[in-house]
């Protein structure tokens, strides 16, 4: 089974028609998702591999049933994007562009305060994928097998070593969801968490944090009291200097607050398997879920 | 992006915060010109983008003209050392002369964006003109934080809140916090500012006045903000990672001795913390990012090998869109080209990984191959070990 995603979600690319869009536009098919379009304002009438281009998001609904959206548009305009797609009725939407404003989040995440019916991932993430069915992002689909374990992750690449080793360890996954290394994202690990708390098949969660914010935290607390499976974490950035961004626009240590250290500390007591290397996520999973 | 404090100072002047503005200067002349037409003592105050200037002595109290040249002759050109430059220090290129007026009392005040909550967050304390870090570890209690919804913006009772934590009492100053908070407010959202900071907000003869400011922009938003962008000193930035954002490299610098080339900000982050859990210390934190095309991986061997102390390199890939192959033809090109004799030990998974591995293996050059993150990391620091004795 599968959280969110699955091979009959229909999915549309925001800026299927630009270089990034279009080319991974062309993976999410080939993975086998069902892609019923694209949206690139002014070039509605388009195709792209037989499929259709629309002018606008509402379009694509009314007239291919669109329900999710990957966004790949330029960050400036990226919330716009996002507006738009929550506008049309859109339920499901992965942002995968990378530096948006914050100030342009901040807005999107009030905007989206009073609609609980929409998912937003990201942005600044590689977005979702389901083994074998489907995947809205960036995330390479081969590493990807088809199991029992959730994958929730504020970086990319970490994600595909967490993935990886499920693989190898023959546990595989059932949904991988990348949050995003944002300060302001969508579906924060809490909400990652309750969704797949719902999915019976998902029998235990990978949880990759970093330094900056406390959403980590927010997220054990929740799992220490309501989720019973096993749950393994990683925290990057224990050597990364206070007060530098580390790459990803949220990944700082301001204000002696979102070092990995106390991150790490909080989460162990919560009954959280951590580990100090990622090697080591698929090992610690295979001996928890076997005990 | 941070700006100096008589930016800052400018910006809150234009959005009505009640400040004292002075001039800067970057000769000893000029200063002691400034100082002059102020006709009363001064406070020469070093401009760099690092706090705790004060403690570092690069800000004086002046009395006297004579002594304003002194000041300024001793931090102009000095390398100011604070809680926040590393032990290396930033060399003073700019003084900031402003009048020093009776300072009665001083108190925080800071507004950025909360993360949690997505909102508005004003952070107030009574314990202002020391280091605030010190007072949120050692006195938790004495700093509050009033979050402020964006749909509703600055409403009376949030400032006054903020005032019966600060203890204002007298009218007027009540109305010069409220005119604060708004500017503040109206800055931080009109110009994505991401951090804005008064330390101290102070209680002069003359009224409630910003004696220091600081301002964190949001580089993502800077394409709307041309006005700000043009603040930007880039000499107060360290040069390699200028450099680096230049081929849109991630690259930061740290004190240790293994040059990191990772894809992903996260695996670097992750690779650092490895190479430190077995035993060395990581000297950079450089992300190639997505499109890790053979040009950007030659750039970022350049740009991690300029660091004197590096003695071997670890390349960590997981290729998902990015191909191992192609970043392995960088690294060999880039290791004849600038002719590298250091160590280099590589992690390839993913896409292509074994195609890379080929293309190293069957290059003329010598590198080290890993499989796992944590084997690399082990090869690593072996041959550092080795190499350093």
């Amino acid at each position: 089974m599968s959280v969110l995603l699955n091979k009959k979600t229909r999915v549309i690319v925001q800026g299927i028609t630009g270089k990034e869009g279009s080319f991974h536009a062309g993976q999410m098919i080939d993975y086998g998702t069902n892609v019923v379009g694209g949206v690139t304002p002014g070039k509605g009438g388009q195709k792209f591999r037989k499929l259709p281009v629309f002018n606008s998001v509402e379009e694509a609904v009314l007239k291919v049933k669109a329900t999710a959206s990957t966004i790949f548009v330029p960050p400036s305009l990226a919330a716009d994007a996002i507006f738009e797609a929550v506008d049309a009725g859109i339920t499901l939407i992965a942002c995968i562009s990378e530096g948006i404003p914050v100030m342009d989040m901040l807005r999107v995440k009030q905007y989206l305060k009073d609609k609980p019916e929409v998912v937003l991932v990201g942005p600044n993430c590689p977005g979702l994928l389901t083994p074998n069915e489907a995947k809205m992002g960036i995330m390479p689909g081969f590493i990807a097998k088809k199991g029992v374990i959730g994958v929730i992750s504020r970086s990319g690449t970490l994600t595909y070593e967490a993935m990886d080793q499920l693989t190898k360890a023959n546990l595989g996954q059932s949904t991988c969801i990348g949050i995003g290394g944002d300060p302001i994202i969508g579906t924060q690990f809490i909400d990652a968490v309750k969704i797949f708390e719902k999915d019976k098949n998902t029998k235990g969660l990978v949880v990759i944090g970093e330094i900056g914010g406390d959403n980590e935290e927010i997220a054990a607390a929740y799992i220490k009291k309501y989720y019973k499976k096993p749950v393994v974490g990683f925290i990057a950035g224990q050597t990364a200097p206070k007060g530098k961004r580390m790459g990803h626009a949220g990944a700082i240590i301001s204000g002696g607050k979102g070092d990995a250290a106390s991150k790490i500390a909080f989460m162990k007591k919560c009954g959280i398997k951590m580990v100090k290397s990622p090697s080591d996520i698929g090992e610690a999973m295979l001996k928890l879920i076997k005990k | 992006m941070k700006v100096h404090e008589y930016q800052a100072k400018e910006l809150f002047g234009k959005f009505g915060v009640p400040v004292t503005l002075g001039k800067v200067a970057t000769t000893v002349e000029k200063a002691v010109a400034i100082a002059k037409s102020f006709k009363g003592p001064v406070m020469v105050k070093a401009q760099i983008h690092a706090g705790g200037r004060g403690k570092g002595g690069g800000v004086k109290f002046c009395k006297t003209v004579a002594d304003a040249k002194k000041a300024a002759k001793a931090i102009l050109g000095m390398k100011l050392i604070t809680h926040q430059t590393g032990p290396e220090g930033q060399t003073v290129n700019k003084v900031l002369i402003v009048p020093a007026g009776d300072i009665i009392e001083e108190f925080y005040l800071a507004a950025l964006v909360d993360r949690a909550t997505a909102k508005i967050a004003f952070v107030v304390s009574k314990e202002g003109g020391v280091e605030i870090e010190k007072v949120a570890e050692k006195t938790p209690h004495k700093i509050s934080t009033i979050l402020i919804d964006p749909v509703i913006g600055v409403q009376g009772y949030h400032v006054r809140k903020m005032a019966t934590v600060l203890g204002l009492k007298d009218k007027a100053h009540k109305k010069q916090l409220y005119i604060t908070v708004l500017g503040l407010y109206k800055l931080l959202v009109e110009k994505d500012a991401s951090l804005l900071e008064i330390n101290p907000l102070c209680i002069t003869d003359k009224g409630l006045e910003a004696l220091d400011g600081k301002v964190d922009f949001d580089d993502n938003a800077l394409f709307r903000h041309p006005d700000i962008a043009k603040l930007r000193d880039v000499k107060e930035e360290e040069a390699l990672e200028v450099e680096a954002a230049k081929y849109s490299l991630n690259y930061i610098k740290l004190d240790g001795v293994v040059g990191c080339m990772v894809n992903g900000a996260g695996l670097a982050m992750a690779t650092m913390d490895v190479i430190k859990l077995y035993g060395s210390e990581p000297a950079n934190f450089l992300d190639v990012g997505g499109g890790a095309t053979p040009e950007r991986v030659a750039a970022a061997f350049k740009i991690l090998l300029k660091d004197k102390n590096v003695k071997a390199v670890l390349v960590n890939v997981f290729g998902g869109i990015v191909r191992c192959d192609r970043v392995a033809q960088g690294i060999v090109d880039a290791v004849k080209k600038n002719k590298i004799d250091l160590p280099i030990v590589v992690r390839f998974s993913g896409t292509n990984a074994e195609e890379g591995k080929a293309i190293l293996e069957n290059s003329d050059l010598t590198f080290e191959m890993a499989d796992s993150l944590a084997e690399a990391a082990k090869k690593i620091v072996k041959s550092v070990k080795k190499g350093g004795k």
